[in-house]
């Protein structure tokens, strides 16, 4: 109970310590959609809430240190987090749009067209 | 004391929040149905958590602060997951074989369509006009 005792003890320390616990294991439960994640958007999924998660990790500590100061922590790392989201977001959607483009375009086919034309 | 027990309560209730947004995250069945749980739980989760961070400091600076990380999370969350939402949807997204209903997709179908019978309409008001002139 060492650690208990390391967040002051008491009430406080041990739901602290009950919080860090299921904070874990959501944790883990991100890590492993951000591994098998079939695809690119899962994986932003699994980040985004990782971020979330980390705010609420950081929020515990700041009470369970009994340091307001960390606070600072998890608002800029909310604001980091969600720039990162939103360009994830973007470079998804337009890696597909490259992806589809070549397909669809007008010039690259009246290229395809003239190679035939050459043939 | 009043103020640990209600701390303590809300940081519990929080993390179980989110603990169980990531436990949907894992076992949701496409990426729709697992972004509907891991925005909506994880966003309350960490909101009950702030909250109980702003009311264990008894201090109005500290509370603002939270009230102000709080409102930031209640902000961005939704347009995050909108646009991943529909970054997904663009790409090749795969829905769940039990899903019954995709209206976004029954809604654009249905604008081609009235597009197509109006190009139709046209083309045979210019054909009838074109032939009755001489």
């Amino acid at each position: 109970m060492s650690l208990v005792e390391a967040f002051g003890g008491g009430l406080i320390g041990w739901a602290s310590m009950f919080s860090l616990l299921l904070l874990l294991i959501g944790l883990a439960f991100g890590l492993i959609r951000l591994t098998i994640g079939p695809t690119l958007a899962d994986r932003v999924v699994a980040l985004d809430f990782i971020t979330v998660l980390a705010v609420s990790f950081i929020a515990v500590l700041a009470v369970a240190t009994g340091e307001p100061a960390i606070l600072d922590v998890a608002i800029a790392l909310a604001l980091v987090g969600f720039l990162g989201t939103v360009a994830f977001a973007r470079y998804a959607e337009r890696r597909s749009l490259q992806a589809k483009a070549p397909l669809h375009s007008k010039d690259v086919q009246d290229k395809l067209q003239e190679n035939k034309d050459d043939r | 004391m009043i103020v640990d027990i209600i701390t303590a309560i809300l940081m519990v209730i929080g993390s179980a929040l989110v603990c169980i947004a990531g436990l949907g995250l894992l076992r949701m069945p496409d990426l729709i149905i697992r972004m509907h749980a891991s925005t909506k739980a994880g966003t309350l989760g960490a909101g009950l958590v702030l909250a109980a961070v702003g009311i264990h400091f008894v201090d109005v600076a500290v509370a603002s602060r939270a009230v102000a990380a709080i409102l930031f999370l209640l902000l961005t969350a939704p347009v995050a997951a909108h646009m991943i939402g529909r970054a997904a949807y663009r790409t090749d997204l795969k829905l769940w074989e039990r899903n019954i209903m995709d209206e976004l997709r029954e809604s654009e179908t249905l604008r081609r369509r009235e597009a197509e019978v109006q190009a139709q309409n046209a083309r045979d008001a210019g054909s009838t006009s074109s032939s009755s002139a001489p």
